[in-house]
């Protein structure tokens, strides 16, 4: 998974006064599945309609399969755009939309019929060929959509949020379905949502997105577990943000004053003293004492405000002597004792030595 | 009786009268005349006869006929072949200055169009405007005579009737969605293909109202043909309109309007049958 198939180099795009891309560098490989994540109006859209050749950069280049396609139309790149509303064509029925690229291409009727039927038989939506895309569900319209997409065997196919407009069932049947295509054919997908759960999911990469600019690229573990900056922390699942002060440093470890307690946390990125400094935890990284922790390590003493049974977890909010609300939770499994609790119930927080992920407060 | 029903009733009622006093009975009458006989003195005779459907199948009523539908034919034509581009241009420019555009295609309906056909007479004449720019621009040594020939009837149909091809034609081609069109793009389509395969079908039911509401006055419009074509262009319009003022012969003038009326009314049918077909493909 070495060869680059997209390559976005130092890519700027406004509208307007509006910036929509700021100074973009990206490596895209074939095979990969790659989502773009970030909140709305963050410029998603925009990359993909650059790539497909829907906009113009202001500067940098665009490399589809090592070709420079700054100045190709949007139907002389090798790359299919799944759109966000499907953008099918109600004249025509499942056949004809799906049969649609294959046929300007001026392929044989018969080869267009086997590719097609293939490519329906793969999205199970064999048998209504002769139906109006107009009569289909949302489901059923997702699946051409993909299908008039996939059918031209595209370098690139660009996916834009193809599955907001899903309940939440059906959409997290089609993740897993589009997932099991990206597999099977080996195309090189471009997925944009702005749903973190759905990139999570998905993905081989993520980039996070913030106005504009690529907050951080990453596998979905190193977005979650190693969050560069507190923009990606928040927007990435739940997080515990701590305010602290170094204090002082050793050989490996700072001296940091949080909650009222004195922690010495592995100094990773080598903060001086004098520094102000998050600590941010996840809900599942804390652990929950109902007793006063016999050693002489600091825990975090609170009590138990809300607590939300889901299952397989149970969510707890807990308020710190400080006022602060830090989200706790525990999973239920063998070796958990017993993760009952009421509210107004005294607990102490403690956390695994270095999972704790500690950023410069700016 | 509720007040709304009785609202609805009496509205219903009003236009039911309307229709039988304006339109019911007329065409009623027009369809009698046509079977009775002609007489000189009282314009009509009450005896049964088809002698006026019979002449019309004489050729030169055939002639005009099938001359009056390939000119209704060729300003449709002409209408949709400048009015298509001119729509596109109006759904591109921005929308104060498309305000500013739509205001001009219906201006020219505050004046009577037999006025503004008249008004083309002092344009295209011998000694009119456009000859006198051509022959000062060099352009030309003899006036052109464009009046009086069929040219000139082409002018003034298509000048009289564009708006009602601008229009639903615009409203048809606003509301294409632009999506269609990068879909198709997307997928490898050239800008003919994208054309003639997505737009030109999704805005094929602008096109038909459009025509049909160009073709249909063209073929009744007697004036335009009478005031720019002189003797020369005996269409149908003017044709019907001299049976019953000229030649004073009302069961021959009612039989061809009969004819004029029912073609039309076939059209309208095939219309409505063909848009119902593909209006039910893009809403079930
Ligand atoms: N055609 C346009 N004209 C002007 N501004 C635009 C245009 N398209 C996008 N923008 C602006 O560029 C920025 C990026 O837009 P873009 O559509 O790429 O966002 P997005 O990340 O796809 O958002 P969403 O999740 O809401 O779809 C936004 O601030 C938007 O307002
Ligand atoms: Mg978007």
């Amino acid at each position: 998974m070495t060869q680059v198939v997209v390559r976005l180099e130092n890519i700027a795009k406004h509208y307007d006064d509006q910036i929509a891309v700021e100074n973009l560098h990206l490596d895209i490989f074939a095979g990969e599945f790659l989502t773009l994540l970030g909140p709305s109006g963050c410029g998603k859209t925009t990359i993909l309609r650059l790539i497909a050749g829907f906009e113009m950069p202001d500067s940098g280049n665009i490399f589809i399969g090592g070709v420079r396609v700054n100045d190709l139309a949007p139907n002389q790149r090798d790359v299919n755009t799944v759109f966000q509303s499907y953008a099918l064509f109600p004249h025509m029925d499942v056949f004809d939309n799906v049969a649609f690229g294959l046929k300007i291409r001026g392929l044989k009727n018969r080869e267009v019929f086997t590719r097609v039927t293939e490519v329906l038989e793969m999205v199970r939506l064999k048998g209504l060929e002769k139906r109006s895309v107009t009569q289909l569900s949302g489901g059923q319209q997702q699946r051409v959509a993909f299908a008039r997409a996939v059918v031209n065997e595209p370098l690139v196919l660009l996916l834009d949020e193809p599955l907001s407009a899903l309940d939440y069932r059906l959409r997290k049947e089609m993740q897993l379905e589009l997932k099991r295509y990206q597999r099977k054919l080996g195309i090189t997908f471009i997925f944009v949502t702005h749903d973190q759960e759905e990139a999570m999911t998905m993905s081989d990469r993520i980039i996070v997105m913030n106005q504009g600019r690529a907050e951080q690229v990453g596998t979905p573990k190193e977005i979650y577990e190693e969050p560069v900056n507190l923009f990606v922390a928040n927007f990435i699942g739940e997080i515990n943000i701590f305010d602290g002060f170094v204090v002082e440093i050793g050989s490996e470890r700072l001296s940091t004053r949080m909650e009222g307690h004195m922690f010495h946390l592995l100094n990773r990125r080598g903060f001086q003293p004098g520094r102000k400094i998050r600590i941010l935890l996840r809900p599942e990284d804390i652990q929950v004492h109902k007793t006063r922790p016999a050693d002489y390590f600091p825990s975090l003493e609170g009590q138990v405000e809300e607590l939300i049974y889901k299952g397989s977890t149970v969510d707890l909010q807990i308020r710190l002597a400080s006022g602060k609300s830090v989200y706790v939770t525990e999973f239920f499994n063998e070796y958990a004792e017993d993760i009952f609790y009421s509210r107004g119930q005294q607990v102490w927080l403690r956390w695994f030595d270095g999972w704790e992920v500690i950023l410069p407060d700016d | 009786m509720t007040e709304k029903s009785f609202f609805r009733r009496s509205a219903i009622g009003i236009v039911f009268f309307w229709i039988t006093l304006f339109v019911l009975i007329p065409n009623l009458l027009v369809i009698i005349c046509s079977f009775l006989e002609r007489d000189p003195a009282h314009f009509i005779r009450f005896v049964f006869s088809t002698e006026s459907y019979r002449n019309l199948f004489a050729a030169v009523f055939f002639r005009i006929f099938l001359n009056s539908f390939k000119n209704a034919f060729i300003a449709t034509l002409v209408c949709l072949l400048l009015s298509y581009p001119f729509a596109i241009l109006l759904c591109r420019v921005r929308p104060s200055l498309r305000r500013y555009l739509l205001v001009l295609i219906i201006i020219p309906f505050w004046t009577s169009s037999l006025i503004r056909t008249y008004a083309l007479v002092i344009l295209l004449k011998g000694n009119g405007i456009l000859n006198s720019l051509l022959m000062g621009a060099g352009l030309i040594r003899e006036p052109l005579q464009i009046l009086y020939s069929d040219f000139a009837v082409f002018c003034g149909l298509v000048y009289t009737l564009l708006p009602f091809m601008i229009l639903p034609l615009y409203g048809n081609i606003e509301k294409l969605d632009i999506r269609m069109v990068e879909a198709a793009f997307d997928l490898g389509a050239s800008r003919m293909q994208t054309f003639f395969r997505i737009i030109l079908p999704l805005t094929m039911p602008g096109i038909i109202a459009g025509s049909i509401l160009v073709f249909l006055p063209a073929l009744g419009l007697f004036y335009i043909p009478d005031i720019l074509g002189g003797a020369k262009s005996m269409l149908i319009g003017n044709f019907i309109r001299d049976q019953f003022l000229t030649a004073r012969d009302w069961p021959f003038g009612a039989a061809a309007s009969v004819i004029l009326t029912a073609v039309m009314g076939f059209m309208l049918l095939a219309y409505y049958y063909s848009l119902k077909r593909f209006n039910a493909k893009l809403m079930e």
